[in-house]
């Protein structure tokens, strides 16, 4: 029996066991949104603004493993999800992004909202398709699906003419994918793999750098089994938080920029430098020439093009990581090694760096710390949350203060640096864990610049509770001029905001402001209560910076301090 | 330093977008570039000639292979190979110099391809090096048009692309 396109895709996505997708409906699109009301399933989110549904799927995709899914209209519809695609892009997460297209054969004829978005997006997505023949339809979902989710993980965009899914066919759905020109290396190579053991078992001095591949290959197990068992002190980049508990007594805490001193000394020092899943960026690295010059590199990745792209490797290990660290972690136990007595002496080291400079502010009763509230947000969820950030200061003093002990529980835009997606993240991720505190901390900037989603989560009872440190300005712009451009804010300060108590209540959100330290548990605590959607806005230090920070182009170990 | 790298690569709707594409969008050059089906009409087979150092070049071939329409990249560079270009040279054939630029086409076993009263159209095939030369050759007697293929390439002996 021959169905229409757009049953095709609904049937499709009920194969590959999706339950939500993030959408805005439009007019070519109409024949896929007559179908998925029909069917009931999967799930619809109706967001306020097409790079909202982006977000919202790469922040369901982010924290829980899954593909997320978005569906929007062509033209202005397919061109709002720019931004997402590339955040996600950016990011390795694995999403499908569905855009309407006008008919085939109007394609090319500037036809209303017609946009090629495949020519726009070629860039920032890992692949596209332009489906042109409603036979092909099943098979091209089934395959965007796997080439988003497996190897180096990405944005796949799928381009619908309205044709192509108001024509019929056969439903045929592939069961397996084997593409001749899309093979991912799994298994590393076992003769690497024992170099790196022996690289191990040979080093002073090594520090295992982590960054988000290994929680997309689910290994942050073996990642800590592996640090125990040689005693190989951790950091982390910002997307490798979660990875390894920030308590742990071989954790650094993260690298770079705004990372730690002890992190950032380490790296400088030591003579074996493991890259697991991280590649070199150069928040991380600072001055090239001056990076971990004593170190021998060894750098394990799924993406070739990762290794040697920046710094050059000694040991490249190209697989998965999760298959790679079981295999190492093998091979490292056959070694006659005391490890403990290995690496007394540098992990002593390490503690006097610690003891030398911790990450700390100046409390003060007066006025509310932005990192204080950060340091509150910690003690009250316990680690047992799903943080998100916006971009900027607010996302440095999260990654800094917050403890976290778990991977997938730290969504952030590490890549592309996109203000405005923590909170449609948070509304994402809190669709795929109703039941779990989902948080946002953000900056009274980059709220401002995806707020429309307070509809969204209000209308489908999304309890995410959005922190915004409120401090009037684009807090590191203004960090930025102060440091490097004499103090020349220039158009930094937000001199008009909305009332964000009164903003939310107008979206029949809870709000409430927060102008006094103490006031702020109470408050976080009844928000937690309440399962509504919250703003807590914070009056917070107008002129706090973050620190440690590494000027742009410096040694990582030049730190400014305070 | 100059290489010679062909790709195979799905025949599929735009695929030469993805290719170029990544050369701008990564800062790459491309010297000369030529594109067709082969014997197998789903795939196609590129030749492009680029520019850069090793570790420039090592990243162009694994940017490459990671394109998923990609299906199998070489660079000729290390390797024995034969190569060819193609070029079409239009030339001002007065009676005074139509001995002349014959002469020239013999010697670069050219063949003269289109003839008119005021011109001669002479077709040159071989490495970069020789059509160069015959350009260069050329030259002083009056080149109205000028087109060149990019480079072909192919390994010698039994190895093939796929």
């Amino acid at each position: 029996m021959e169905i229409t396109g757009a049953e095709i895709f609904v049937k499709s996505l009920l194969k590959l066991k999706v339950d939500l997708i993030f959408g805005y409906p439009g007019g070519v699109v109409l024949p896929l949104y007559d179908a998925l009301f029909q069917s009931m399933k999967p799930k619809h989110i109706l967001v306020r603004h097409e790079q909202g549904a982006v977000h919202m799927a790469d922040g369901y995709a982010r924290s829980s493993g899954k593909v997320g899914v978005a569906l929007v209209t062509s033209g202005p519809g397919a061109t709002n999800t720019v931004t997402g695609i590339a955040t996600a892009y950016m990011d390795s997460i694995p999403i499908v992004v569905f855009t309407g297209q006008v008919l085939t054969a109007l394609i090319g004829n500037d036809a209303f909202q017609e946009a090629d978005i495949i020519g726009i997006t070629r860039p920032c997505v890992k692949h596209s398709f332009l489906v042109r023949d409603v036979n092909d339809l099943a098979r091209t979902i089934a395959e965007a699906f796997y080439i988003a989710s497996t190897g180096k993980q990405g944005p796949v965009l799928v381009d619908l003419p309205k044709d192509v899914v108001t024509n019929k066919a056969k439903f045929e759905f592939p069961e397996k994918i084997s593409l001749r020109s899309y093979k991912p290396t799994t298994s590393g190579h076992i003769k690497q793999i024992d170099k790196l053991a022996d690289a191990i078992a040979a080093s002073k001095k090594p520090v295992l750098y982590v960054g988000g591949g290994v929680i997309s290959s689910n290994a942050s197990d073996e990642l800590r089994k592996l640090a125990r068992a040689t005693s190989t002190p951790v950091t982390q980049t910002l997307m490798g938080l979660g990875s390894m508990p920030s308590s742990d007594r071989l954790s650094l805490g993260m690298l770079g920029m705004h990372g730690t001193y002890r992190a950032n000394m380490a790296v400088t020092n030591c003579d074996l430098l493991i890259a697991l899943g991280a590649r070199f960026d150069d928040r991380v690295t600072g001055k090239l020439d001056e990076f971990a010059v004593n170190a021998k590199i060894a750098h394990v990745d799924v993406d070739p093009t990762s290794i040697s792209k920046n710094i050059k490797c000694d040991i490249p290990v190209v697989g998965d990581l999760k298959d790679i660290l079981k295999k190492l972690n093998a091979s490292v136990k056959t070694r006659k090694v005391n490890w403990k007595s290995k690496s007394k002496d540098w992990l002593a080291q390490i503690e006097e760096w610690k003891l030398a400079n911790k990450l700390e502010y100046k409390k003060k009763k007066s006025v509310i710390k932005p990192q204080f509230i950060v340091e509150e947000i910690d003690r009250i969820t316990k680690g047992d949350a799903i943080y998100t950030t916006e971009v900027g200061q607010n996302q440095m003093w999260a990654a800094q203060y917050l403890e976290l002990s778990k991977p997938r529980t730290f969504l952030t835009s590490g890549g592309l640096g996109t203000m405005g997606y923590g909170f449609p993240a948070a509304i994402g991720a809190q669709a795929a864990f109703p039941d779990k505190v989902v948080i946002d901390i953000a900056g009274d900037g980059s709220i401002q610049m995806n707020i429309q989603e307070l509809g969204t989560a209000v209308q489908y009872r999304l309890p995410v509770i959005v922190v915004i440190l409120n401090n009037g300005f684009l807090g590191m712009v203004r960090q930025w001029q102060q440091l490097f451009y004499e103090r020349r804010y220039a158009y930094s300060c937000i001199e008009f905001q909305p009332d964000f108590v009164k903003l939310a209540e107008s979206y029949s959100a809870l709000g409430f402001r927060v102008t006094k330290p103490e006031d702020f548990a109470p408050i976080l605590e009844k928000a937690i209560k309440a399962r509504r959607t919250t703003i807590i806005d914070c009056q917070v230090d107008r002129e706090e910076n973050v620190y440690p920070m590494v000027p742009a182009g410096a040694p990582i170990n030049k730190m400014l301090l305070a | 330093m100059r290489h010679t790298i062909s790709i195979l690569v799905e025949n599929k709707f735009g695929v030469l977008a993805r290719i170029s594409g990544l050369f701008s969008g990564r800062g790459y050059n491309i010297e000369s570039l030529s594109v067709a089906p082969t014997l197998d009409a789903t795939s196609s087979r590129m030749t492009i000639v680029t520019r850069g150092d090793d570790a420039i070049v090592e990243q162009i071939t694994k940017q490459l292979n990671k394109l998923i329409d990609v299906i199998k990249v070489i660079d000729f560079t290390s390797e024995d190979y034969i190569e060819r270009e193609i070029v079409m040279v239009k030339v001002n054939a007065e009676p005074t110099n139509r001995a002349e630029i014959l002469r020239m086409a013999e010697i670069f076993r050219g063949k003269v391809v289109d003839v008119s009263s005021k011109t001669y159209t002479i077709e040159v095939t071989g490495a970069a090096g020789k059509v160069k030369a015959f350009i260069e050759m050329i030259k002083p007697l009056g080149i109205i048009e000028l087109t060149r293929s990019g480079k072909i390439a192919m390994s010698r002996g039994r190895k093939t692309l796929g």
